[in-house]
């Protein structure tokens, strides 16, 4: 047997990819803590300034406000739709399933620039104006194929005999939504919310183009890129999202591990969450 | 009882109907409205509902617009390549060489994608930067005498910046490709006298084809449309095409023109696309999936 | 056990999908307390009639009663049978004891009501004690075990099982035909079983409906359906039948008789043909391998004899199969015997004398 030098030069290369994967992450709390006014290196002490800075900024307030409410309506919204979506191809067959279905996932692929563009010339035709809703109507349309494609695992591993022997057992059908299809797909719709607000929360392109008066967080980000001064602060500011997104990251697997613990499936395997 | 369609098509149907219109009214509605905006004109503020090729007569005539669209297409070709030869050996190595702990390593590799995109972007900025992290690092070791210039503000800095960006989603498809290979294929190929090497060639690579063309795909259409990149850290000539668009809806305020250079940008990266799943199915077409 | 009153009557069940008829009128009465099988090949519409009598499919035709009752319109929350899944179907989020309670819970039983019936049901299927197990933790026996308490509890008036012991392997399997039968017979619930495996539906079952593309090719208890098999095709499902050449020769006060290729002149009573045959039409004749006895002993006697010919034989350990030429007929027959201590198993191409009796012979159109 050829053990050794193959998968030694692919262990190489692996960490190498990963430091190629973390080297601009890793340089976001760096900034964020350094106690200079310019992002370059030499750092030149610790300081927890930057975050005070943010404390203290109203603009910034706003627009976590706004993101939050957008992401959470998206998150809610999306999540129905996916499994709506994801319930109606792995439980039904009907005319045209794949077209349809191959329509609502299309936005995966498409640029986001065509998605928010298209979208723009439709609310000025129409004469609507600009605001967090329609933020949240390309948000949506987006955010839907992540979570028809989370929830349609958790909808296709869901045998149709357990929602027969419910039903078989006396129970109504909201009775067996609720008492077994509901606690069985569970940890897909967690996972969808998760997913969904932080890809919202997240999106730059849409929200761009999309919002009127009131600034989404990245696009408040945008907005302070210009500004050299403001750059540490943002730094900081980057640093509380990473770590959000991990842990809501971390908190949407262990829902997955903890809800397939409970079914008795491989715990390890690595679908769901990606 | 009403034929034609079955208790089982209507509750289906009813039940995608949700989201299908969704799609239809923020989807579909929309991208028709843009194609028939890229028809009409506009002075200042006023539209002007006459049908005309003007808008496209400009995509194709003036260099400007043939400059950008062909400079996004050899970006996007350029990231996507490079994006997907870089992905392989990592999806090669979770599927084959990573016994424990594959779902940890995944996870790994879909944190960085969770920080900001626009900070990610700006943090390669910051590295590549003439007072950068990799100019300091390399001028401190004595490697170079001058900070490189070549790496910020041109076509090279775009490439690398969205190849990072577009990691995971070219790792994850040939990933899943590769899991899904059945290993006695290539114990069986080994046991007909391949060596590693061929084995690969002759087995793993044709059965991970389907993965192959998903990446390319999924990283090709998206990177065409995207401004961000370009904008921080292109300069004047990694600017694209979807630059373009943007300051058409905005600041120049012609908004049919930025639909006629969206369209022409969907459609050639559409045919792109299309010829490359063509390709790929000819290729590893006899592969089930 | 089981009366002659009706628990289940099927009158004239069609069931189409789209073109494809699944179903083609079917007409049964189940008597209360009977183990009724349903029994044919894959795609014969035995589990599509099972769904319809749970009320998971409606019938595009045709009406089922339960209990004298019609269940057109009830749906299957609201009908006195349950089910038994293929699969098991155990709720994978619950525990055994939750599982089986499932529909006691549903009726908004007390807790403790649900606790008793839980625990008589769970001793009733030998699983004392393993209520708090999560139902991954169950062995494909047990599984089966916890469906079928799961079904009990409720008291239904019939239970149906769909191929419930598919799953599992021939030990285990051949052990739970013994004891859903024994707990059958003790409860006197009406069973209904789909099953394409006849051994499993003639140890089991008190009267099989035989179904082959949508509908009921007869129906029968086992030693009927085994002795006098209505077709040519529910014959060789059921077991093994040699078929012979055959026509009338003439009618006579004594009975039919026969003119059988291989095996000469023969007069059947008339008891012998079946309802409804004409004994004109009879153009085959049929012998189950049991029926049919090698004479090794010069001695031995039989009450009819032929002489035939040993083409090749299969060595089963209890039984030898052999296959005999018969003179007149171009397939050899199979002949089953019993090995006895200090027979040798008969060589190819030896002869032989074939005995056989006129009560085992079948009349087939």
């Amino acid at each position: 047997m050829k053990r050794g030098t193959a998968p030694n030069w692919l262990t190489i290369y692996a960490v190498a990819y990963m430091v190629f994967l973390y080297a601009p992450v890793v340089l976001l709390p760096l900034f964020a803590f350094n106690d200079a006014t310019i992002i370059a290196f030499p750092l030149s002490g610790f300081t927890t300034e930057w975050f005070k800075v943010l404390w203290s900024t109203d603009a910034l307030h706003s627009a976590v406000g706004n993101s939050a409410v957008v992401a959470f309506v998206t998150a809610l919204v999306s999540t129905f739709l996916g499994a709506c979506a994801a319930r109606a191809s792995s439980r039904y067959s009907f005319p045209a399933q794949k077209g349809i279905t191959g329509f609502i996932m299309l936005p995966l692929v498409l640029p986001e620039i065509i998605v928010a563009v298209s979208l723009i010339v439709m609310l000025m035709q129409l004469g609507l104006s600009l605001s967090l809703l329609t933020v949240v109507a390309g948000h949506v349309l987006i955010c839907t194929p992540f979570s028809i494609a989370i929830l349609s695992s958790a909808f296709a591993g869901l045998d149709q005999s357990l929602e027969e022997a419910s039903f078989d057992l006396g129970e109504s059908r909201w009775g067996t939504f609720r008492r077994v299809t509901l606690p069985l797909v569970m940890p897909g719709v967690i996972s969808s919310l998760l997913i969904c607000f932080t890809i919202s929360l997240d999106e730059f392109i849409i929200a761009f183009f999309l919002t009127g008066t009131d600034a989404t967080l990245p696009v408040y980000i945008w907005s302070q890129l210009r500004f050299p001064t403001k750059l540490p602060s943002v730094m900081a500011l980057g640093t509380i999202l990473l770590a959000l997104s991990v842990g809501l990251l971390l908190l949407a697997e262990w829902f997955r591990r903890r809800a397939v613990r409970r079914q008795g499936l491989d715990a390890s395997s690595s679908e769901g969450l990606l | 009882m009403a034929r034609g369609l079955s208790r089982e098509d209507k509750q289906g149907l009813t039940l995608i109907g949700l989201p299908f219109g969704y799609a239809l009214i923020m989807l579909a509605a929309p991208l028709a409205m843009v194609v028939t905006f890229s028809f009409w004109t506009q002075n200042y503020l006023d539209i002007d509902r006459t049908l005309t090729l003007e808008n496209y007569r400009a995509v194709f005539s003036q260099p400007i617009y043939q400059t950008l669209l062909w400079r996004s297409l050899r970006i996007s070709l350029i990231v996507t390549v490079v994006t997907v030869v870089l992905a392989f050996p990592i999806a090669y190595y979770l599927s084959f060489h990573v016994k424990k702990n594959k779902a940890l390593w995944l996870f790994l590799i879909t944190v960085p994608f969770w920080t900001s995109y626009l900070l990610r972007v700006f943090l390669w900025k910051v590295i590549l930067g003439y007072n950068g992290v990799l100019n300091t690092a390399l001028l401190k070791a004595g490697i170079i005498e001058e900070p490189l210039t070549f790496i910020l503000y041109n076509a090279n800095a775009v490439v690398l910046t969205l190849a990072h960006a577009w990691a995971p989603f070219a790792i994850l498809p040939i990933f899943v490709a590769l899991e899904k290979i059945d290993r006695s294929l290539l114990e069986a190929a080994e046991d007909l006298g391949d060596g590693p090497f061929r084995r690969f060639w002759r087995v793993t690579f044709p059965l991970a084809i389907p993965g192959v063309v998903a990446a390319t795909l999924i990283v090709l259409i998206p990177t065409v449309g995207d401004f961000i990149t370009p904008k921080l850290v292109g300069g004047t000539d990694g600017l694209m095409v979807a630059n373009m668009i943007q300051i058409q809806f905005g600041k120049a305020n012609n908004a049919p023109l930025g639909a006629a250079l969206a369209v022409t940008s969907m459609v050639v990266v559409a045919i792109i696309s299309v010829g490359i799943y063509l390709v790929g199915r000819k290729i590893g077409g006899r592969v089930a999936r | 056990m089981s009366t002659t009153k009706p628990i289940i009557e099927l009158r004239d069940v069609r069931k189409s999908f789209g073109a494809f008829e699944a179903l083609k009128g079917i007409n049964a009465v189940i008597n209360e307390g009977e183990f009724f099988s349903l029994l044919g090949p894959s795609g014969c519409g035995k589990t599509t009639l099972l769904r319809m009598i749970a009320g998971f499919e409606p019938p595009t035709a045709g009406d089922i009663s339960i209990d004298g009752k019609s269940m057109d319109g009830i749906a299957a929350n609201a009908r006195p049978t349950n089910m038994v899944f293929q699969s098991y179907a155990i709720f994978p989020h619950l525990s055994v004891a939750d599982n089986v309670g499932y529909g006691l819970k549903t009726k908004k039983l007390p807790k403790a009501d649900i606790k008793r019936e839980v625990d008589g049901a769970l001793a009733m299927v030998d699983l004392v004690g393993y209520g708090d197990r999560g139902a991954h933790e169950l062995s494909g026996g047990q599984r089966q075990r916890v469906a079928l308490a799961r079904a009990l509890v409720m008291r239904p008036k019939v239970i149906l099982l769909d191929e419930p012991l598919s799953a599992l392997d021939k030990k285990l399997r051949d052990q739970m035909q013994f004891e859903l039968r024994e707990l059958q017979k003790s409860l006197g619930i009406t069973f209904i079983l789909v099953t394409h495996d006849q051994e499993e539906a003639l140890i089991m079952s008190d009267r099989i409906a035989v179904m082959f593309e949508g509908e009921i090719a007869q129906l029968a208890t086992p030693e009927e359906l085994y002795r006098r098999p209505a077709t040519q095709r529910v014959a060789s499902f059921i077991g093994v039948m040699n078929f012979l050449e055959a026509k009338l020769e003439s009618s006579s006060d004594q009975g039919v008789t026969l003119d059988i290729a291989a095996l000469g002149n023969v007069t059947l009573p008339y008891q012998a043909v079946p309802q409804g045959m004409n004994p004109a039409q009879i153009a085959k004749v049929g012998i189950r391998p049991e029926m049919l006895t090698l004479l090794f002993d010069p001695t031995d006697k039989a009450e009819n004899e032929v002489q035939a010919e040993v083409v090749s034989s299969d060595y089963y350990g209890d039984m030898t199969y052999y296959s005999v030429s018969l003179p007149n007929q171009k397939d050899p027959v199979i002949i089953s015997m019993r090995n006895t201590a200090g027979r040798s198993i008969a060589a190819p191409g030896s002869p032989v004398r074939v005995g056989w009796g006129v009560e085992s012979v079948v009349l087939f159109e």
